[in-house]
């Protein structure tokens, strides 16, 4: 996949005023790094960078952070997250062939994004939703008791939204 | 949930009966008086012997006696002291603390505002999963409302004692539910395990003495406060008393948040409360303690649950997860299933836990895929015994229980797998092949419309056929016939 080039920018004011605004500056490497990625979508070498001046802390340590939560995107996302649920009751029923039926739907593997930036295919656990499993979810909406037949049509929804979005 | 003839609410009472965005409603319910009362009527040192002689102990996974911890806690000299909240839940499959979040965030935060009293604290943090955007968006407005009325914060009540709560984010890390990296989370590192002793009672966070307790175990403590420890024994076991919330999951028709005495039978759960198995099929294992526990068969099934029983199982209470399963789940498959979770959550630090967890994942992934040798079995307890007593977390330390207990009660499982390479849950898809049986076909072509690979053949009313080695064993044919006629082995 080409490599985007970096956004190089002097200065972060979102995550200045941010920083300004917490009390308790101990500590403050996660906060910062969920909001930075709450405002650009990733965490991109350039915000590291920035966040570790800001916090005068070695680079290398905001980036063993950065690396350690799973939550902590380091490359751009598609637009569309579909999340599959692979918590334990959604495996017992089935979560396992719904990934792997969007793997082959999308031609991508887990974790990996689309080659036009539409869907980002991940597992997440458990999202509190059992009763309805298998759960998948696509941005905040969620789909209960999917089957592999599914996966098509979800992901043509998806499809037929980013074509009028488009045209 | 249809039956609620054996449940008893203490940790979930208020949970969809107040609106848990109004602090009137829980004050209504006599929130906030246990703080009042402890604030007024008692000593530090009266609260924490209540804590303790109502016997209550974690509902986080280890089932310590929190009362204690408190008293540890409460005798650290220290001029800093800090009140922790766990709400990390980390089991995946698993949901008690975020409905009691989301349904009733005060009564953690009264408790926590009565332990800061008890042991001396000023601060507190609770440590909620991101992944958990309803119950934060509680937590918060919560501590709005009770600073707004002076039931946090400075000088609380008039009482000269002031308590302040902050949240902290976790960021997708199943060893931040682990108390020591927890505490390296809030610090705003990497989060890692700390050697134990010292305990977070005596050297917790930023190096100071510190009670955590999980969510569920703080929701229990205002009532215990408010009703004396006395009530509270009433219900549960002498050496477990009060409830227990499981999250009831799997294969039982009836799924959702169960709160039952302690010591409750395990079949009144899954037969009465949870419904019996779905579609007739035979119960055949439940599994408590998520990927630190284990799998409780049948013949177990009336057993009384509560912390040393599970124990003695092989399993473990753990924070509540409860994953039914049945006839169809093969108990290799299950352990894999866990293996692949905490390999993957294994935050690297020590040695047995980072490489011996990817050994065992290799052999189950081999023996599921029909590859296992005879002397994998011995690999699997010797190693999985040896980072049990080798690893420096309750991570790696209770990590290769999925596996020890399946080996236990379900040996014979994995020799099928091994000697003749066999799924006999029809569930590990290398070893399964799917047939016709001629004298059921009637070629309707179902079959072969559905093959997503399209490898059945067959005019229509003439008998179709697999091609086997094209077949990718992805079952559509077995559940599209319309005649039974395709079977599995
Ligand atoms: C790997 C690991 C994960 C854990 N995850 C959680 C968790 O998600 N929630 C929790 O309350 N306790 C969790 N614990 C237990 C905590 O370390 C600690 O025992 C608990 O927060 C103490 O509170 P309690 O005494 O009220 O149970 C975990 C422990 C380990 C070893
Ligand atoms: S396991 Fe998927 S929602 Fe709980």
């Amino acid at each position: 996949m080409a490599q985007e080039s970096v956004e190089v920018r002097e200065s972060y004011p979102e995550l200045d005023a941010f920083y300004d605004s917490l009390s308790d500056k101990n500590g403050a490497l996660i906060p910062m790094l969920h909001r930075a990625q709450g405002e650009y979508g990733y965490l991109s070498q350039d915000v590291q960078l920035y966040v570790a001046h800001k916090l005068g802390v070695p680079a290398s340590k905001v980036y063993g952070v950065a690396t350690f939560y799973s939550l902590f995107n380091l490359e751009r996302k598609g637009q569309y997250k579909i999340n599959v649920c692979l918590g334990t009751a959604c495996y017992v029923r089935g979560s396992e062939a719904v990934l792997e039926a969007f793997e082959k739907e999308l031609n991508i593997k887990r974790s990996e994004t689309t080659s036009d930036g539409l869907f980002t295919l991940a597992s997440i656990r458990c999202v509190g939703a059992c009763g309805l499993a298998p759960v998948v979810m696509v941005g905040e909406k969620v789909y209960g008791r999917v089957t592999p037949d599914d996966v098509k049509g979800i992901v043509d929804e998806y499809l037929g939204k980013a074509g009028e979005g488009n045209g | 949930m249809s039956s609620m003839t054996s449940q008893v609410r203490i940790a979930l009472r208020n949970c969809g009966v107040i609106d848990p965005e109004n602090i009137k409603d829980y004050i209504a319910t006599d929130g906030y008086d246990a703080l009042a009362k402890a604030l007024f009527t008692m000593t530090p040192d009266e609260v924490v012997e209540t804590v303790k002689k109502s016997g209550l102990r974690g509902r986080g996974g280890a089932g310590f006696p929190t009362g204690v911890k408190w008293e540890t806690a409460r005798r650290s000299e220290s001029d800093i002291k800090y009140v922790l909240c766990n709400a990390d839940e980390g089991d995946p499959g698993a949901f008690m603390d975020r409905s009691v979040l989301e349904g009733d965030p005060h009564c953690v935060l009264e408790a926590m505002a009565i332990c800061g009293y008890a042991i001396g604290a000023n601060q507190g943090v609770i440590y909620v999963r991101a992944e958990y955007p309803l119950a934060v968006k509680r937590l918060q407005i919560a501590i709005e409302q009770a600073s707004e009325l002076g039931l946090l914060g400075d000088n609380i009540l008039g009482s000269g004692f002031s308590f302040n709560l902050k949240l902290y984010f976790g960021a997708g890390a199943f060893v931040c539910g682990e108390e020591t990296s927890l505490m390296n989370s809030v610090q705003g590192g990497r989060g890692e395990p700390r050697l134990k002793p010292p305990f977070p009672a005596v050297k917790g966070l930023w190096d100071k003495p510190t009670n955590i307790n999980n969510v569920e175990t703080y929701a229990n403590v205002a009532q215990i406060i408010r009703r004396g420890w006395e009530w509270f024994r009433q219900f549960g076991t002498e050496k477990s008393p009060g409830t227990k919330v499981f999250a009831l999951a799997g294969k039982v028709n009836n799924v959702g948040l169960v709160e039952v005495p302690m010591g409750t039978p395990l079949r009144t759960i899954v037969e009465d409360i949870g419904g019996g198995i779905r579609n007739n099929k035979k119960f055949k294992a439940a599994q408590t303690g998520g990927p630190s526990g284990g799998c409780i068969p049948a013949e177990h099934l009336d057993t009384p649950i509560e912390y040393e029983s599970l124990i003695g199982l092989g399993s473990m209470m753990g924070s509540g997860g409860m994953i039914v399963l049945d006839e169809d789940d093969c108990m290799v498959g299950i352990s894999k299933f866990y293996l692949t979770f905490t390999a993957e959550e294994s935050c690297g630090k020590c040695t047995p836990c980072r490489i011996g967890n990817m050994r065992l994942l290799e052999i189950l992934d081999r023996i599921t895929e029909g590859n296992g040798e005879e002397k994998d079995l011995d690999v699997l307890e010797n190693l999985g015994n040896t980072i049990k007593d080798t690893a420096l977390c309750g991570l790696g330390q209770s990590s290769p229980n999925p596996i020890i207990s399946t080996l236990r009660y379900f040996r014979k499982e994995y020799e099928e797998h091994i000697f003749n390479k066999r799924c006999p849950a029809g569930s590990c898809s290398k070893l399964i092949g799917y047939k016709i049986l001629p004298e059921k076909c009637t070629g309707c072509t179902v079959c072969a419309r559905n093959c997503p690979v399209s490898c059945i053949s067959g005019e229509r009313k003439q008998v179709h056929v697999i091609d086997q080695e094209r077949c990718t064993k992805c079952g559509v044919c077995f559940s599209k016939c319309p005649f039974k006629a395709i079977i599995r082995g």
